[in-house]
Parts: structure tokens; sequence; C-alpha cells
């Protein structure tokens, strides 16, 4: 297939599945049983309040004319309005941002220094004690619960060792040092529990390159295993690594939502868990669209960017 | 060494389940009652692991929070199976436009995780187990799906199903006789790793105040009260994160052994 067919086809997943999960957010917190507005007010609140909130809302207009609405305003930035505060989504969730994406960008990286060297190990090694420790402590660690990990982590290096401290935030603006030791753990945390499922992955891709003839050829002109593996192995894995990658992008973020919880940092995770303890509807609703929103962007750029890394497909598009 | 997996598998699901059976009949001391005088009681022979910031015997609270730990995985694992299956084999067997529909109804639902989802309906609903189950098992639907239209593919192109319908077996009568026997393996598989993510769900939601709401113990929501004290006493935040591991890897390791049990060819690669 050609390669601008290939994208427009991928774009069109993209917007199907962006249009369907708008559809399945807004139904649930607008058209399941029981009132927004009621919800919004609390039990106490009397029937004209409820009314007079339900026109403010415009509650009162038909369900599609209110999703259209909102799904309007959310493809121009627009997330809606907080009911308690009045700040509108985006203003909230803006500042908090920052936390969130330097966690999930740093704990991205992390998992595959991790994984890769390990994946490695397991492949190569796959029939001596290595490859099974590493394959066993892979197994270990995706039964750790990342918040557990966290609470370890903390443990060790915070209550016994006094190295790092427990939990809270430094903005990297006003203390690079301290934003660093601030984010060590939380980090290191969640890489781990990432890497230990990508490690299964990459020793697969990379079992499947050791029975290649490249491979064997590499091997018999006299590349050693690790260095055959390194030059022609990994840029052949990385194709499957890198969607595995993308579909990792809404585990690494749910991650990070919990990793913020334990380690208290002022991220969307903070933002998310107060609006749902305070009920506030909207501004739940607009937060996960707009984290609903980076993920499918950022898995559509990863799916991109796999047509455009891979040679063979661009020799097909050329018609070599 | 895969029988090993296999057997250590279904010694830890065992273990789980045998606490979950207990504690409906029987706990040291009870799970919930406060009781002002214990607080933060070191592990001795009166309570094994000692007690908790409200006094309460953490090995009572344990082997209840089994019990939720196994509920919550089983009706959303069914749930997602019970859904997912059946829209699996459906777009597997009819193909073209159906097969679309559905697949993309799938990778819907696999945008919104089961922490989102919880959020949406805890915001809506309040938080509580139902909620919680409700939102893991939607969340794990499009796995049993994808599982389930992969094994009917790989069943339809088989040369017993060309020969049943050139027989003129109807299209119900291929998928009761031949392709639910044949993926229901592969479906078992997929119910045991599912458990271990349903039960890695249910932690981090009852950790987060997102599903049972205290005072009814959880693992989850029992590390959550013990990292107020991890200064003080920190081996109370070992036992509930050690149980939802040996949890998790019994589970995983009891699907990763059926699938090398029911298949030996995938030795190799898994």
């Amino acid at each position: 297939m050609q390669l601008a067919g290939r994208i427009l086809k991928r774009l069109g997943v993209f917007v199907v599945s962006l249009v369907g999960a708008s559809v399945l957010i807004f139904v649930i917190t607008q058209a399941l049983p029981g009132d927004v507005a009621q919800t919004l007010l609390g039990t106490q609140a009397t029937p004209d309040e409820v009314a007079q909130l339900r026109a403010q809302l415009g509650l009162d207009r038909p369900l599609i004319v209110q999703y259209l609405d909102w799904f309007g305003h959310v493809l121009v930035g627009d997330f809606g309005v907080s009911h308690l505060s009045g700040d509108s989504v985006i203003s909230l969730l803006l500042p908090r941002l920052a936390v969130t994406m330097w966690l999930v960008g740093l704990s991205m990286v992390g998992s595959l220094l991790l994984a890769v060297p390990a994946g490695m190990v397991a492949a190569l090694k796959r029939r001596s004690w290595q490859g099974v420790l590493v394959s066993a402590s892979a197994q270990a660690g995706m039964a750790i619960p990342v918040f557990w990990g966290g609470i370890l982590a903390v443990m060790v290096f915070a209550v016994w060792l006094r190295w790092l401290p427990a939990n809270g935030y430094v903005p990297l603006s006003e203390n690079p040092a301290s934003w660093a030791r601030h984010l060590v753990m939380p980090v290191v945390t969640l890489s781990v529990v990432q890497a230990a499922v990508l490690i299964r992955y990459v020793r697969t891709a990379l079992v499947e390159v050791l029975n290649e003839d490249y491979y064997r050829t590499a091997r018999a002109i006299g590349w050693r295993p690790m260095g055959a593996l390194l030059r022609h192995g990994l840029r052949n894995a990385a194709i499957s690594l890198v969607t595995v990658l993308g579909l990792q992008v809404s585990s690494v973020l749910v991650g990070a939502i919990v990793v913020e919880s334990v380690f208290n940092l002022p991220g969307l995770g903070s933002l998310l868990l107060t609006a749902v303890a305070q009920r506030d509807l909207l501004v739940v609703q607009g937060t996960v669209m707009f984290l609903v929103l980076a993920v499918l962007v950022i898995s559509a750029l990863v799916d991109f960017s796999y047509v455009l890394i891979d040679p063979r497909q661009r020799a097909v598009q050329e018609g070599r | 060494m895969k029988k090993a997996q296999l057997i250590a598998g279904l010694l830890l699901v065992g273990v789980v389940t045998l606490a979950a059976v207990v504690s409906l009949f029987w706990t040291p001391f009870d799970p919930i009652q406060v009781v002002p005088g214990q607080r933060l009681q070191p592990p001795g022979p009166v309570h094994w692991l000692g007690t908790d910031g409200f006094g309460i015997d953490i090995f009572s609270r344990m082997l209840v929070g089994a019990r939720t730990t196994l509920l919550v995985g089983i009706i959303s694992v069914g749930l997602a199976a019970v859904i997912g299956a059946p829209l699996g084999m459906l777009a597997g067997q009819a193909g073209g436009w159906i097969d679309d529909v559905v697949m993309r109804i799938s990778d819907v639902v696999y945008a919104l995780p089961a922490l989102l989802l919880a959020m949406l309906l805890a915001s809506v609903f309040g938080a509580s187990t139902l909620t919680a189950m409700v939102s893991i098992g939607v969340a794990s639907i499009p796995a049993f799906a994808r599982v389930a239209r992969a094994g009917t593919l790989q069943v339809m192109a088989a040369d017993y199903v060309l020969a049943a319908r050139a027989s003129g077996t109807s299209r119900w009568g291929i998928a009761g006789r031949h392709v639910a026997p044949n993926i229901a393996p592969v479906l078992g598989v997929q119910s045991s790793v599912g458990f271990a993510m349903a039960i890695l769900a249910e932690a981090a939601l009852s950790y987060l105040g997102l599903a049972t709401p205290r005072p009814n113990p959880t693992w989850g929501n029992m590390l959550r009260d013990a990292q107020d004290y991890i200064f003080v006493a920190p081996l109370q935040a070992v036992w509930p994160g050690l149980a939802i591991a040996l949890a998790v890897l019994g589970f995983n390791l009891l699907g990763d052994g059926l699938r090398d049990y029911l298949d030996p060819r995938l030795r190799e690669v898994a």
C-alpha cells in the first residue's frame, strides 16, 4: 500500500477512536441515570436550584446537541469549566501538565534503558542461568503493583538510608538539583515496573532475530553474538518495540497517575483525584478527555514513526 | 521447569482462594472494629502480622482482603469474557464490515484505561466495589475480543471447518461445534492473565480510594493506610503488597503454564 494511503488509514482510525472515546466519556457522565446538576449540587439542593443549574449548564437541551456542543469545544481546546471553582479545566490542567509529562517521559526513557540490555541478555543467554534470572526478575517485576514499589522505595531510600525526600515536588525552574532529587524515586519506580513488561517483548523480538539468516551470516563472517545483535538485531527489533511502546503510552500514563499519588506530586493525577473526591464532574470529564486525546495522538505519532523508520516500508512505497 | 511454573501458579492461586474461603467463616479478630488500645502492635503470637493504626488485626484484614480481590477478579474477568469472547468470535467468523465495526469499538474502549473509567464512574456514582468491577471488566473486554477473534480466524482457516461448511453446517453450528471448543483453551489462558491484571487494577483503584471504601478491608486500601505510618511501623506496608504481588504472580504463572501446557510449540518464543 502507498505510504500516503497507510497514513490516511491510520488517521481514519485516530478520528474514529477519538469520536468513539468522546461519546463514551460523554455518555458515562451525562446520560447515565442520575442527574449531573443533582450530582454537582449534592443531595441537599432544592429542586429550584437544580433546575437553575440545569438551564445554566444547558442540560435541558437534547443529548445530541449537548454532545456536539461539548465535543466542538473540546476540539478547539476548551475542556469545560469547574463547577466548584469556576476555573476552566485547561487552566487547572496546564500548570500540572509539566509534572506528569516529566514523569511519563523520563520513565519511558528509563524503562527502555533497563529493558533493552536486560532483554538482550535474556535472549542471548536464554539457555543459561543469566537468561533465566532476567526472565524470572521480569516475571516478578510484573507482579509488583507500581504503588507498592513506590512505598518500598520510600521505605529504603527515605526512611532507612535518608538519601532522598519521601515525597513532594520542586519545579525545575526553581531548583534543578532539588527537582531531580524529588523525581528520582518516582521515575525509577515507574521505569522498573514498565521495564518488567518490556523485557519480554525485547526478548521475544531478539529471539526471532537470532533465527534469521542475516544474523547467522553475521556470525559466520566473524561477528561475536553481542556485536551481531547490536549491529543487526536491535534495528530490526526496534520496529516491533516501537509498536509496543505506542501501546504502552496509556499504561505509563496510568502508572504515572498512581505514582504521583504515592509521592504526593502535584500532577494531573492529584487534580483528577481531588476532582473525583469533590464530585467535580466536569473537571473529571474534561481532564479524562484531555488524557485520552493525548494518548491517541501519541499512539498515532508512534505508528507514523514506525512506517517511517522501517526502510522496508519505504522500499514498498518506492516500488523497489 | 514449565511444569514447575504451572504448579507454583496453582499453589499461589490456591492459597489466595483458601484465605478468601476461610475469611467467610473465621478471622482471628474482628476485621473492622476499631480497638484504640491496640494501635500499631508489632507482629507477635497474638497478632501474627501486628495491628494497624486503628488497632485492627492486620492478618484478619488480609484474609478479608483476599475475598474482595477474588470477588472483583471473578466478576470483572467474567464480564469481560462474556461480552468480549462472543464479540471476538462474531468478528472473526463474519469478517467484512462487522469485523471492522467490532474491532474499532474495541479500539475505542482500549483507549480508555480502567483507571480513567473508574474515575468517571466514581465521580458520577461515588466510589464502590461495583464501580471498580465494572470499570476493570469493561476495560478488559478488548483483550478478550482480540484473543477470541485471532483464535476464531485460525479455526476458520482449518480444513475441518471447510469440510463442515461444504457439508452444509450452519454458522451457528460451526461456532458451537468447532470454534468455541477450539478457542476455549486460549480463552482460559487469557482469563488467568486477565485475572492478574484485574488484581493489580483493583489494588491500584482501592489504594487511590476509587474502589471499596473503608472500613471494608482491601489490600490496596490497607497499603494506603499503612503509608501514613511508614516512619513508625514500616512492616505494615509490606504484608498487603506482598499478598498482591504473590496473587498476581500466581495467576500469571498459571496463565503461562497453561499456555505452554496447551501448546508446546510456544515454549521457545514465549
